[in-house]
């Protein structure tokens, strides 16, 4: 089917939308800045006070980045709709557990010692400033591609959207300049009240665009007989023949069993390690909270990615042409849908990218400021001083990122999964460090510098992606396990590592 | 429930949840039921059984499990 042409009229509904919508967004934060104190924990965790709903939907919508919203309908249009079951195995399931094992533990600690931070709660523990700048340092650096990836999504919308009118840096920028207005003026709690209105947002426009389109086409089993006509291998499961490789020593490529495997199990872990995520752990008011979210998250991601992602390869059988550079979901809607309703969805999924970034630059900044500035550079700052040195490194932060973005080093995927993985890196060394009282410095700074010395190698370098089919993400990881585990077992503790921290003493009320 | 018993139970019901997510045993199969595919309405089962089995483990082994005490 030939894509429509663009009328000259659409070009301004399109853009008074999501203008319209953004300024929406900022009144909600700025709404949210007149109740916000300037005390730091308030800044930053919204005074431990967040309930079910808003917890619950500033996580989700902190997930709903564009790796997700525009990266997973992209990969179902060219490769078939598997990426459905990676994200329910990883986000519905395994991240839920690890919201147990590391959120609820972490929760627990937290509300004890006072904790705000990953690299405060283990630099505490362990005795060591170095350990925690370490850890914010790596928290900091895999921040970095990932705001890109926002930038970069931003762009490629308008791109499809607009047909390629605006262009884009003009998307990127536009995301750039209002993430920063948004985080400098509003801190946590605007961007958790923006992020329960972009959930219910994109939940809401995600099924009326599914429902748009179906009606278009004549029904579900209409639109997947067409994708049955033009690429039959995208219903059956997996990638094709000798794709189902868990028991042989190769394999690995696109929807093979070992790449779906490796996929969720190093997103789930690096998702947990999220600077805004692992913060999000810190913040809930009780642990009903925690419970309810917990026991809530596979419904809520089923019930946004299966219509996304089913959308994406549904556009495949459609004959839906992408134009150079843009995301099929735009491209999609355009075609099947009124100009105003396509700018709608891409205004929410916009907003959503925003609400991840403000929250990872958030995040960030409380890492630059409270492990690595206060405690390295200047332990005497004034709070008024630490919050223009937050301010600076978040400014300072979007526009380097945005810089990067313009160069467009891979795929929304690629991009992603390389942060993904520099996140997961952490996970291991710091579950054993939460369980295990005989963890020591040593193994954990062996483990963290181990692991992420060989993922980056991985990363910079021709090295191999896979070996025995396998990510090289998951031997970084059980490297980190193995250095953690076993440094810690041939050396002691230092006297002033408090070994029985994170064990005793809990108490949930 | 007798702790170890329960802390037991609960693994082995989180490690099937992990191990059936994706339905291995519709490996290659392209059926197509109610306009869906087949794999896809297991992934739609799954997610609920997932959130009914873990709303079980808030209401049970969610504090014994991490030796929390209470009161």
């Amino acid at each position: 089917m030939a894509s429509l042409p663009l009328q000259s009229g659409d070009l301004g509904v399109q853009m008074g939308v999501i203008a319209a919508y953004l300024v929406v967004a900022l009144a909600v934060g700025l709404l949210a800045y007149r109740v916000t104190s300037r005390e730091a924990e308030d800044y930053y965790l919204a005074s431990r006070s967040m309930g079910t709903v808003v917890l619950l939907f500033t996580t989700f919508a902190t997930l709903l980045s564009a790796f997700t919203f525009f990266g997973g309908p992209d990969l179902a249009f060219n490769a078939g709709p598997e990426w459905i079951l990676v994200m329910g195995l990883m986000d519905g399931i395994l991240f839920a557990i690890l919201w147990y094992v590391v959120g609820y533990k972490q929760w627990l600690v937290g509300r004890t010692q006072g904790y705000v931070t990953l690299g405060e709660m283990l630099g505490d523990r362990f005795g060591s400033t170095g350990l925690r700048a370490l850890v914010a340092g790596i928290s900091l650096f895999w921040l970095f591609p990932y705001v890109m990836l926002q930038q970069m999504g931003a762009g490629e919308a308008l791109v499809g959207l607009t047909d390629g009118v605006v262009p884009y840096w003009a998307g990127a920028a536009l995301i750039t300049v209002f993430m920063i207005i948004y985080v400098v003026l509003a801190g946590l709690r605007g961007v958790a009240w923006t992020d329960t209105i972009q959930g219910l947002f994109m939940l809401t426009v995600t099924w009326a665009a599914v429902a748009w389109v179906l009606v278009a086409v004549g029904g579900p089993s209409a639109a997947t007989s067409a994708l049955a006509e033009t690429n039959p291998d995208f219903l059956a499961l997996g990638g094709g023949a000798g794709s189902f490789d868990l028991f042989t020593l190769s394999g690995g490529g696109l929807y093979s069993a070992k790449w779906m495997v490796s996929s969720a199990i190093t997103i789930a872990f690096g998702v947990a390690m999220f600077p805004q995520i692992n913060q999000r752990f810190f913040v809930a008011k009780s642990d009903r909270v925690l419970k309810r979210s917990f026991a809530l998250w596979p419904v809520l991601v089923l019930l946004l990615f299966v219509p996304a992602f089913m959308l994406g390869s549904w556009a495949r059988g459609l004959g839906v042409t992408v134009p150079e550079g843009g995301n099929v979901v735009p491209a999609l809607l355009n075609e099947y849908t009124p100009v105003w309703f396509a700018a709608l969805v891409i205004a929410g999924a916009m907003a959503a990218m925003m609400s991840s970034s403000d929250s990872m630059l958030l995040s960030g900044s409380s890492y630059l400021t409270r492990d690595i500035y206060r405690p390295l550079v200047d332990p005497d700052a004034s709070s008024q001083r630490e919050g223009w040195v937050a301010r600076a490194g978040v400014v300072a932060f979007a526009v380097i990122a945005f810089v990067a973005s313009l160069f467009r080093p891979g795929s929304l995927v690629q991009v992603g999964d390389t942060a993904f993985g520099g996140y997961a890196q952490l996970a291991l060394p710091v579950i054993v460090a939460l369980y295990w009282t005989r963890t020591n410095r040593n193994g954990m700074i062996a483990g963290l510098v181990g692991s992420q010395a060989f993922y980056l190698a991985h990363v910079f370098s021709p090295l191999p992606a896979t070996y025995f089919g396998w990510d090289f993400a998951l031997y970084g990881m059980l490297l980190g396990l193995v250095l953690t585990v076993g440094v810690s077992a041939v050396t002691s503790p230092t006297a002033d590592e408090k070994t029985t921290r994170f064990t005793e003493g809990l108490r949930a009320d | 429930m007798h702790r170890k018993s329960g802390t037991f139970l609960w693994t082995f019901a989180f490690v099937v949840l992990v191990v059936l997510a994706i339905p291995w045993f519709l490996w290659g199969d392209s059926r197509v039921v109610a306009g869906l595919p087949l794999w896809l309405w297991w992934h739609i089962g799954w997610m609920g059984l997932a959130t009914a089995v873990f709303y079980a483990f808030t209401q049970s082994g969610w504090d014994e499990m991490m030796g929390v005490t209470r009161g």
